[in-house]
């Protein structure tokens, strides 16, 4: 994207002061357009999200609505391509951190906020992500279904897919990390924490 | 150059050629005359020399040693049936005892060492998977220790058996590489970074080792083994 462009940015927070201010902040600079501010995850709220292309999506940390930040956050990475910053409202612990691709806290500058959007650069992070083999995050969510031994229709039902892209993501799982059998992708997941061992029987 | 990538393979056919020159076309037979008992010191014996030395049909032996050294070969049916089941299964026996016996107790141990520095967890969930593999190839090969081979024993005997047909173990014959080759990828690309990088490289080594040999072992069950029973048992009606 070339630099004159504006950068589109959606924000999530239940807090109308945030949303006040950080729209107030946003305004006085010329590179950012806010497209909309969400309260919440609603279903309707989710095809804003799935129907705009933005580049930034601002979450509040204390909003998930979700069972977890994790499925939040791979709900919008199903959706969207945009960088997703955090705003620490609650402390978070350091493997909730690595969810988001930068945060900021609601005490930070203005210039520190604004920096921290500007180098949320959409364009770069595509790059390195078709250029790292890491699964993604809805990738992960779905490789621990199949350790703990659910079926394609089950893991379909359970993130509302079709039977088909399931299949799609376990191709691509297997593509990506080279193991083909159930057995070798829970030892994958046990390696990489996204299951906690005493979950397997 | 272009010659080699026509179809200009030269199989070995001749029981004329010196066994110490077939050894220098693949130095990977090696461990094929070790499962058939040939020994070192051949001296400059031709292969036909040495097959009947050990009551070996020159071309049972040239038939593993073209499965296990060209990709995709296919024998002509007069080449194959003048082979003898026996050395087939004296070859496919022999391979599993060194698989069971020597190779993988050997890749067991350097997986031992390797995990010895990782935490507790992680070490149980490794060697699991090697376990479970273990006990994976280990059924594999008894139903055909069991059942196949003393089939096909029976086959070229007095008192053939009726009740079993190869086309059997054709249709159940179950692939056993995709764990190995899990095994090796989770070595390879997801090792914890306490592991020592020696060990590694020699476990990677005797893996994709193995893994060669077993994809040999099962081309010579499926482009050899079976299609000469199924002949030999369409002669005996």
């Amino acid at each position: 994207m070339t630099t004159n462009e504006k950068k589109k940015i959606i924000l999530i927070t239940p807090s109308k002061i945030i949303a006040k201010g950080l729209d107030g902040i946003l305004n006085n600079y010329s590179n950012f357009r806010l497209e909309a501010i969400l309260s919440d995850i609603s279903r309707e709220n989710e095809n804003v999200i799935k129907n705009s292309s933005v580049d930034i999506i601002i979450i509040d940390t204390g909003l998930w609505g979700y069972s977890s930040r994790r499925q939040l956050r791979s709900m919008i990475a199903e959706y969207s391509n945009a960088a997703v910053i955090g705003i620490n409202t609650l402390s978070l612990d350091e493997e909730s951190k690595k969810l988001y691709d930068d945060i900021f806290s609601v005490y930070d500058s203005p210039s520190v906020i604004i920096n921290k959007l500007r180098s949320a650069n959409t364009s770069d992070r595509e790059i390195s992500e078709n250029n790292k083999n890491e699964l993604s995050l809805r990738e992960q969510d779905i490789l621990v279904c199949i350790a703990k031994g659910m079926l394609n229709k089950e893991i379909a039902d359970k993130y509302n897919l079709s039977i088909h892209t399931v299949i799609t993501h376990r191709k691509n799982i297997t593509r990506k990390t080279g193991i083909k059998t159930v057995a070798g992708l829970t030892v994958y997941a046990l390696l990489n924490n996204l299951i906690d061992p005493n979950s397997i029987e | 150059m272009t010659k080699y990538l026509t179809n200009s393979i030269e199989y070995i056919t001749s029981g004329e050629l010196k066994m110490a020159d077939l050894i220098n076309i693949d130095y990977r037979l090696l461990s094929v005359l070790y499962r058939l008992g040939i020994n070192m010191g051949f001296g400059d014996e031709s292969v036909a020399e040495i097959c009947n030395k050990h009551n070996i049909n020159p071309s049972s032996f040239m038939l593993i040693c073209n499965t296990y050294i060209y990709e995709g070969y296919i024998p002509s049916d007069d080449f194959m049936l003048s082979a003898d089941p026996k050395d087939i299964i004296t070859y496919l026996h022999n391979s599993h005892s060194y698989y069971i016996l020597t190779e993988l107790n050997t890749i067991e141990n350097y997986i031992n060492d390797l995990v010895t520095p990782c935490e507790a967890t992680r070490k149980n969930i490794i060697v699991n998977f090697f376990s479970q593999y273990r006990t994976e190839v280990t059924n594999h090969f008894e139903y055909e220790e069991s059942i196949v081979f003393p089939y096909i024993k029976t086959i070229s005997s007095d008192d053939p058996v009726k009740e079993y047909r190869i086309g059997k173990f054709e249709e159940s014959h179950s692939n056993i590489d995709e764990k190995l080759n899990d095994l090796r990828n989770i070595l390879m690309k997801y090792l914890p970074s306490v592991c020592d990088s020696l060990l590694a490289i020699k476990v990677l080594s005797h893996l994709y080792k193995l893994e060669y040999d077993l994809k040999k072992h099962t081309s010579i069950e499926n482009n050899i083994l079976i299609p000469l029973v199924n002949k030999l048992e369409n002669n005996d009606n």
